[in-house]
């Protein structure tokens, strides 16, 4: 592997300040993807800042009813958090459902929503990989590797993002707080944190060079019941091949896209008093299944209307 | 040469009277494995700073290393040497002292030639593993590409018959088959399989002089020893390989792998001790697989259940330049009565990593197609699947007519059933809901061979009374060492604490190793005959010392037991009598060979699984949640490690029916899952409620100890009882494994 530099700064100021000024430098929380990556040299980083110390590491209330998550509470603690148990039930469910208890120990709330994907092909540096080398193209596009995009892929990459809270979090309508390397500060929906690959697949989020993530902001919760669901290929410790997340009359699904997907085709459809099926029909009518991964049709179908029938979100609510 | 009937004799293990045989006690490595300080090869501590060798795999799946520059890598920190087609030193040709039809790693290593991708082709060793790392990335190939042969299905055309084997035909199958009245053709796909062993192949090597010594994970000591020593052209006397512990086998490491042999020429050319370990995804690709295959089953039996006809086809593949056959048809050919067989197998080759044996060769894959069609044909004749397996019991070896050794089948099966509720099973599929869970039950016969090779054992008692068997054999994890303590103990009449275990040093007298469910019947018959030759040694001891109670007595007449030897009431502890009569101790050795008669009988081990699985019919995911087995194997040794062995076994089934599988990319000839993220073994989860019993036996035919080999039975038929439960649960027939919630959400409704 390659030499690294590494620093624990003690604020988020500091923290900035040290990624601006080296280039090539990464933020580090948990590690848990991050390290791995660098073990493959698939990451490169010549500076490591350690951020895993700073103090973000708390969930308090906001004036607005909802709870701010500080960027490196850990998957553990936010799944535990009796606060989010009660209120946000699917952010609970979606956290417990990913990794193993070890992994969610580490993990933190920034670090997962910053985690890369876990294509076949992105992991194995031998094939061609636009996210890994621009330009070089995409093996994973005709080739063999199922849970791939079936919504918003490119010619140039059809990974999927493998968060499973994310998925929560964007039915939750959750909003990412960042901070700059200039002091400024700003918040987006999570639902604009990820891109589309489009023809910059290596470019995954809509982040700044040298932004930080320092919270994660739920809403008050919505009306209504939540429920996160995921389906995969063994019980426990496996990344999903579709998970369904409804929280009130929102719906986001997972491993389905490059970034966790909004169902926005579904929660229209069902506020115009479509059912579960109908209105996952609805979404699905715009899914491009590319051979490999068309069984995602069915599943998502399925599966999500079982999500919308469960929490009573399709029966004209 | 012995016969079966010497093995029928009153022994010390059959009588047991210390009563350690069959004693669930703890692993005698168990402490160390726990602690963290049991030191497994790569962690060996060498007699001065190691250097670390990383290796360089081939992208390509045929051709030529047409170049390589290696200027970059050698200047890189660090760096001690840099190999490559074209400046490996060289290597000695393989095969004189190893079974030709073994499966081996590339040969010699960093071939120019490549025959599969993720062959190596580079090695490059620094003073730190990071910085050997780094400078491998450096080295930059030229490669002369060429057409591959890479996907199975695409290549049956060029099946053959493998070299040296026959169809075996009884009767007139196609007859037979034609004029059935009730008739089954269906064809089962089982997939290609990873051993994933935790521990991935390691090295640790250094030379003193002419001699090396390498730690090294591997199940044959005297293999590897020969196929170093034929590779490094020095005698075999020159090669020390010693393998205390190994993270998992399964088959896998049955052969000399890359790390073996370039950790060992490294450390000569650089007098410098060198660790060499494969990654994660090297042990996917550069070691071997248990292939796929496709078996055809057909089945023409009369209303009654009777079988008329019977047969099992097998298609499978290797390595091109590496024949190995799965074979997948063997186990078939001793299990159900039927006048009228044919069993065979056909062999693919392709240009992908070498096919090799991996737990239950044969069985683990055959009998997911067999123990499925039973079940298929149980419901067209409106019978039940144990009942048709009963209609269907051989008096003797239905191929060759020859005598059971032990055969308690049907009592598995009886048992099995009654202990787990069997009558509870709606015939009918899709009829049980437990929530959204459809709920359906399962069931298949499992069986597995049982076999004795040759081997030695020594031990030896000192002044001190401490008794230390030394053999060159392996414990791959599955309690080698703790059943050979067990054995010597109760041959010898003295406590556990007593003896020591020494195994995995080829300087030690041999035995075949870890495989094929061999390894306690061999290694342990050949412990309980050096232990009997100790006991002969010490009474010849003790009637022959005037200052001993027992002088003069009669040999016949000594017995052992409670750590003294005796003749009625005139006993002496054993360390008295050594330290005063040897005070330098007692060696002797040991051998086992197979009795000139065992083949006259059929000898196998049994048993029956029975599982309970929940369909999601959202998602088409399945998920186990009750399953038993009921085995017959022989007189059990260790009823702890034992069910250890049988339970992992089953388990092995759920990821078979549910987890596990590899594809070949047919653009690059990779494997597509090359992690264990990506290659789903299956995880606590998965397994929840699972147990096994066995039934009492006593194996005279087998060995002098009666006992038989439980290491593979548990797999056998453990996924066809899972497939079962499947269709049972929801009605879809799924004959392509694993059963992937993507495979069963197609066949729902």
């Amino acid at each position: 592997m390659k030499p690294f530099t590494y620093e624990r700064p003690a604020d988020v100021t500091e923290a900035l300040a040290m990624a601006a000024a080296a280039p090539g430098a990464r933020f580090l929380a948990g590690g848990t993807n991050l390290v791995d990556l660098m073990k493959l040299q698939i990451e490169q980083p010549t500076h490591l800042v350690d951020v895993s110390r700073l103090p973000l590491g708390q969930i308090n209330e906001t004036s607005e009813g909802g709870l701010r998550l500080g960027a490196t509470t850990t998957n553990s603690q936010v799944a535990a958090d009796a606060k989010v148990r009660a209120r946000y039930p699917a952010l609970a469910q979606a956290i417990l459902s990913g990794a193993s208890g070890q992994l969610r120990n580490k993990a933190t709330t920034a670090g997962n929503l910053l985690q890369r994907t876990r294509c076949a092909y992105f992991y194995d540096t031998t094939k061609p990989c636009n996210k890994r080398e621009p330009g070089a193209g995409c093996a994973a596009i005709g080739g063999i590797y199922a849970n791939t995009a079936i919504f918003g892929a490119s010619g140039a990459c059809i990974a999927t993002h493998p968060s499973d809270m994310a998925v929560a979090m964007s039915a939750l309508d959750a909003r990412v707080e960042i901070a700059g390397p200039n002091g400024q500060a700003r918040a987006i929906p999570l639902d604009d944190l990820h891109r589309l690959p489009g023809e910059t697949p290596h470019i995954e989020t809509t982040l700044e060079p040298g932004e930080m993530i320092t919270a994660v902001v739920l809403p008050p919760p919505p009306t209504g019941d939540q429920i996160y669901r995921k389906a995969r290929e063994r019980a426990s410790y496996a990344f999903a091949i579709g998970s369904v997340a409804v929280a009130g009359g929102k719906v986001a699904l997972g491993a389905v896209a490059h970034k966790p997907w909004r169902a926005r085709a579904a929660e229209q459809a069902l506020a115009g008093g479509a059912s579960p099926a109908e209105a996952m029909a609805a979404e699905m009518a715009s899914a491009r299944p590319d051979g490999h991964n068309d069984f995602k049709l069915k599943l998502m179908a399925r599966l999500g209307a079982a999500c919308l029938t469960t929490t009573g979100a399709g029966d004209g609510q | 040469m012995s016969s079966v009937k010497d093995w029928a004799a009153p022994t010390p293990i059959s009588e047991n009277r210390s009563g350690l045989i069959g004693k669930g006690v703890d692993r005698y490595e168990g402490r160390l494995k726990v602690t963290g300080t049991a030191p497994f090869a790569y962690e060996v501590e060498a007699p001065s700073p190691p250097a670390y060798g990383v290796l360089i795999a081939s992208p390509i799946a045929k051709g030529q290393v047409a170049s390589a520059d290696i200027s970059a890598a050698q200047a890189a920190p660090g760096v001690r040497l840099v190999w490559t087609p074209h400046n490996v030193p060289a290597q000695g040709e393989r095969g004189a002292k190893i079974n030709p039809r073994s499966q081996r790693g590339a040969n010699p290593a960093l071939a120019a030639r490549i025959e599969h991708f993720g062959q190596h082709v580079g090695f490059v060793v620094a003073d730190t593993l990071e910085n050997a790392k780094a400078a491998a990335a450096l080295v930059r190939f030229d490669y002369a590409a060429e057409p591959a042969d890479l996907i199975f299905e695409d290549n049956f055309a060029q099946a053959e018959q493998p070299e040296g084997e026959e169809d075996v035909r009884v009767g007139d199958f196609e007859a037979a088959f034609a004029g059935a009245p009730v008739r089954l053709d269906e064809t089962y796909v089982s997939p290609l399989q990873n051993h994933a062993q935790m521990e991935p192949c390691a090295t640790t090597a250094w030379w003193e002089g002419d001699n090396v010594t390498v730690h090294t994970s591997i199940q044959m000591v005297k293999g590897g020893q020969h196929t170093l020593a034929e590779t490094l052209m020095i005698p075999s006397t020159q090669v020390r390989l010693i393998t205390r512990y190994i993270g998992g086998g399964f088959g896998g490491k049955g052969q000399a792998y890359d790390d073996l042999t370039l950790a060992a020429l490294a450390a000569r050319e650089l007098g410098q001790p060198v660790k060499v370990a494969y990654t994660r995804q090297q042990m996917f690709q550069a070691t071997i697989h248990r292939p796929a295959v496709h078996m055809r089953v057909r089945l023409g039996a009369q209303p009654d259940g009777r079988l008329d006809a019977f047969a099992l086809e097998a298609v499978t593949h290797c390595r091109r330049e590496a024949p190995f056959t799965e074979h997948a048809a063997n186990f078939a050919r001793s299990l159900y009565a039927a006048p009228n067989r044919l069993t065979g197998h056909r062999l693919v080759k392709l240009d992908i990593p070498a096919a090799g044996a991996m737990r239950a060769p044969g069985e683990a894959s055959g009998m997911l197609s067999l123990e499925c069609a039973m079940d298929e044909l149980a419901e067209q004749l409106g019978m039940d699947p144990i009942a048709l397996r009963l209609r269907n019991e051989p008096e003797t070896d239905p191929e060759t007519g020859k005598p059971f050794s032990t055969r308690q089948l049907v009592r598995c099966m009886t048992e099995g059933a009654q202990r787990f509720g069997w009558d509870r099973r709606n015939p009918k599929p899709g009829q049980v809901r437990d929530g959204r869970w459809l709920v359906g039950l399962g069931m298949a016969a499992a069986i597995r061979g049982n076999f004795l090779l040759p081997a030695k054992a020594g031990v030896r008692i000192d002044a001190d009374g401490t008794i230390t068997l030394r053999q060159g054999m392996t414990d791959i994890g599955t309690g080698t060492y703790t059943i050979l303590a067990q054995i010597t103990a109760e041959t010898l009449g003295v406590p556990l604490a007593q003896v020591k275990v020494e195994l995995g040093d080829s300087d030690f007298p041999p035995a075949p190793g870890s495989g094929g469910q061999f390894g306690a019947a061999t290694a342990g018959s050949a412990a309980f005959a050096a232990g009997m030759n100790l006991r002969k040694a010490l009474a010849e001891l003790a009637i022959g010392d005037p200052n001993s109670p027992l002088y003069g007595d009669d040999p016949e007449l000594v017995t052992f037991g409670g750590g003294n030897i005796a003749v009625d009431n005139r006993a002496e502890p054993l360390e008295r009598l050594v330290a005063r009569a040897a005070p330098e101790g007692v060696y002797v050795e040991g051998s086992i060979t197979p009795a000139a008669d065992a083949r006259d009988y059929s000898q196998h081990t049994y048993g029956a699984h029975f599982a309970e699985v929940g369909v999601d019919p959202d998602t088409g995911e399945v998920r186990l949640r009750r399953m038993f087995g009921v085995f017959a194997a022989g007189r059990i040794l260790n009823a702890k490690t034992a069910m250890s062995q049988i339970t992992g076994g089953m388990i092995w089934g759920v990821g078979t029916a549910l987890h596990e599988y590899n594809e070949v990319d047919p653009r690059y000839g990779s494997f597509i899952a090359q992690d264990l993220a990506g290659y789903h073994v299956p995880a606590h989860a998965d397994i929840v409620d699972l147990s096994a019993m066995f039934l009492d036996e006593v194996d005279d035919k087998a060995n002098p100890m009666g006992i038989k080999g439980v290491g593979e039975l548990g797999i056998a038929g453990a996924g066809a009882a899972i497939a079962n439960a499947v269709y049972n649960a929801c009605g879809a027939r799924i004959r392509e494994y694993p059963l992937t919630p993507e495979k069963v959400l197609a066949a729902l409704p």
